[in-house]
């Protein structure tokens, strides 16, 4: 287990209060111009050192993403985007962030905004935090009065305003374009990449944007060093990441670990357990719900970090971790998951628009038993014409799930459904089907 | 996608009065100029707040005057996010979470409770017109399921009896305390707590 000292976010859990006088005992603000002072390439060249990867889902390299900035300021501004729309079902880790550490993330947004040269920080937050923002809002007045930002923000002779800008109730704009033109004051549709927001983002220039947990960290990274971070965890996965344990596990809770933690030892030592002991458990999502899922036996041995899950077939996501015991209904569990999707694709693109809606409704269907054979091929076969198929991963996000439940449970899925299709083959006369679905089996 | 429709009745007009003025002149300055149009969304939210928890589309046609932008583009906005409630919900909003993390700790209870107590259908208002509830997608308090948000607070740790508590202290017109309905210290692991041990004494 990691050391409590070793853990970032000392005040997760509120036992402190969040505002600025207990955030500097903790360390906050503390010398926030010494580290300014050496500059913008030592500070990035530090966080490309630590190796920390964004804690958004796409696991993509800060200190790269940041070196991406233009050198110099041209005749349009740069802006920093803190991404705090937290939607992905089974994640709620920015929430404490927001309410319990933001000096944290103010001081992370300052040294961020030093480094990619930019003078005005948006922070989006879902508007269903609206509680949690007003937090965040009191902080960052907070702030402002102690000089921390505003003109000469903190000593440093960097000028930086802060403000926030809430959601209403899209999951999409936690995708990172869909996040700018809702900024923008549009929907929330995401935009074709290239261009790339680092060059033309908000506004039409260059934006930098970073997840609220992985701008949080970077205070504390600079502190203790690159080398400190880099040597928790295992290599290209270092440091320390919130783990969120929810779904069927007797204390469900956040909880700050290291990076490459077996998955058994959270569930077991900080969860409390799954719910009728660990032989009950049926499978694990181990990353918010667009991972597919991990049956119980690589369970055992999994440990949590990007690549190990990717060789996996999953991924770590947002390490929103939901525990699903055997006493759930597997199909049910996905075909809830599917609505999900349904319910949040923007509509942009039509395999996404089309396909989330019909793999909710096949999956309903196979959960009550009403599907026909021929059905689950075609839902794997759905799930393929959707991923890669879109503008933004949303397409992936809502058939991963989907094909992580043909992947290891397909079997079940048969077995409940085995009524026969309504068209039958019969190779004799094939003038009554249609030609191109000849080649399969049942069509 | 989901489907969002206007309310059939409409109020003829409407107009911000002074302190949503002040509240929307003070947005407005957040963002640079000649970009008025992101203040869009907060907008809707400062007149969702006026007008009794909804918006009505003569709110739409005046924030698009007093932001210089097409009225189609702040229709598209309101009816695109799910926020905001395009016909009349009452004065308290309830909203169930009912997503997978939700759903496996049994959120249906919260679901049962709120058809009880409030009306047999979701969308639809209660006999005295002051509440109504609907089932929502993940509100991102996954650990503390089952949950439900109220206008703007989350209550968490919840099932039945305690979802009934709740909503008849709503009906009496009283605010029911935010936060976790067990009694545990925010995302904490309940009494299992083996992380951060010297604050928790201190």
């Amino acid at each position: 287990m990691l050391k409590d000292q070793d853990r970032i976010f000392q005040n997760l859990y509120n036992d402190k209060g969040s505002d600025v006088s207990s955030s500097q005992e903790r360390g906050d603000w503390v010398n926030t111009k010494e580290i300014t002072d050496k500059g913008r390439d030592w500070i990035i060249n530090e966080i490309k050192e630590s190796q920390l990867r964004g804690r958004g889902g796409a696991g993509f390299p800060t200190g790269l993403k940041w070196s991406f900035a233009p050198k110099e300021v041209g005749s349009r501004p740069h802006y920093l985007v803190i991404n705090g729309d937290e939607s992905e079902p089974g994640t709620c880790k920015d929430r404490d962030i927001l309410r319990f550490e933001p000096h944290k993330l103010i001081e992370g947004c300052l040294i961020a905004s030093y480094a990619v040269q930019a003078h005005v920080c948006y922070i989006y937050i879902r508007g269903e935090y609206f509680v949690d923002g007003q937090k965040l809002q009191a902080a960052i007045d907070e702030a402002y009065e102690k000089k921390f930002l505003g003109k000469n923000a903190a000593g440093t002779g960097w000028d930086l305003d802060i403000y926030i800008h809430y959601g209403a109730g899209a999951y999409i704009c936690g995708e990172e374009t869909a996040l700018l033109e809702s900024i923008e004051g549009k929907k929330g549709q995401p935009r074709l990449k290239p261009p790339f927001p680092a060059l033309i983002g908000l506004y039409g220039c260059p934006t930098i944007i970073n997840n609220v947990e992985t701008i949080a960290v970077v205070p504390t990274i600079l502190r203790r060093g690159g080398k400190w971070f880099a040597s928790l965890g295992r290599e290209k996965n270092t440091g320390t990441k919130i783990f969120c344990i929810s779904g069927n596990v007797n204390t469900p809770c956040n909880v700050e670990e290291e990076m490459n933690i077996p998955l058994k030892e959270l569930i077991e030592v900080h969860a409390g357990g799954v719910i009728g002991g660990w032989d009950n458990l049926q499978a694990v999502i181990p990353g918010g719900s667009s991972m597919p899922l991990i049956p119980k036996e690589k369970c055992e041995t999994l440990t949590m970090d990007f690549d190990s899950l990717m060789a996996e077939k999953s991924g770590l996501g947002t390490a929103g971790i939901v525990v699903i015991n055997k006493d759930q209904d597997i199909i049910k569990c996905m075909a809830r998951i599917a609505r999900f999707y349904k319910h949040e694709s923007c509509g942009q693109c039509t395999p996404c628009r089309e396909g989330s809606g019909w793999m909710w409704r096949m999956l309903e269907r196979m959960a009550k038993g009403d599907a026909t054979k021929d059905e689950v091929d075609m839902l794997g076969d759905v799930t393929n014409q959707i991923a890669g198929h879109t503008i933004c991963a949303f397409g992936e996000g809502s058939s991963w799930p989907v094909q992580g439940l043909l992947r290891h449970f397909k079997k079940e899925i048969e077995k409940r459904n085995n009524l026969d299709p309504i068209v039958q083959k019969k190779n004799n006369i094939p003038y009554l089907v249609d030609q191109h679905l000849l080649d399969k089996k049942n069509a | 996608m989901s489907l969002r429709r206007p309310a059939k009745n409409q109020p003829d007009s409407f107009e911000f009065n002074a302190l949503s003025l002040e509240a929307a002149n003070s947005i407005i300055a957040k963002y640079p100029k000649g970009k008025q149009q992101s203040a869009v969304m907060a907008l809707l939210y400062i007149a969702q707040r006026q007008n009794n928890n909804w918006i009505p589309l003569a709110a739409m046609k005046y924030i698009a005057k007093f932001l210089d932008m097409p009225y189609i583009k702040v229709y598209e906005v309101a009816t695109f996010y799910t926020m905001y409630n395009l016909s009349p919900v009452g004065k308290y909003l309830v909203q169930v979470c009912t997503t997978t993390p939700c759903m496996i700790r049994g959120a249906n209870q919260l679901v049962e409770a709120c058809k009880e107590k409030i009306s047999e259908n979701e969308c639809e208002l209660s006999n005295d017109k002051s509440c109504s509830w609907m089932e929502v997608e993940c509100l991102g308090a996954c650990v503390n399921a089952p949950m439900m948000q109220i206008n703007d607070d989350y209550y968490e740790d919840l099932d039945k009896q305690k979802t009934l508590d709740i909503l008849d202290k709503i009906l009496n017109g009283e605010t029911p305390k935010p936060g976790s309905y067990r009694g545990r210290l925010n995302n904490e692991p309940e009494n299992n707590r083996k992380t951060l041990m010297d604050l928790k004494n201190a």
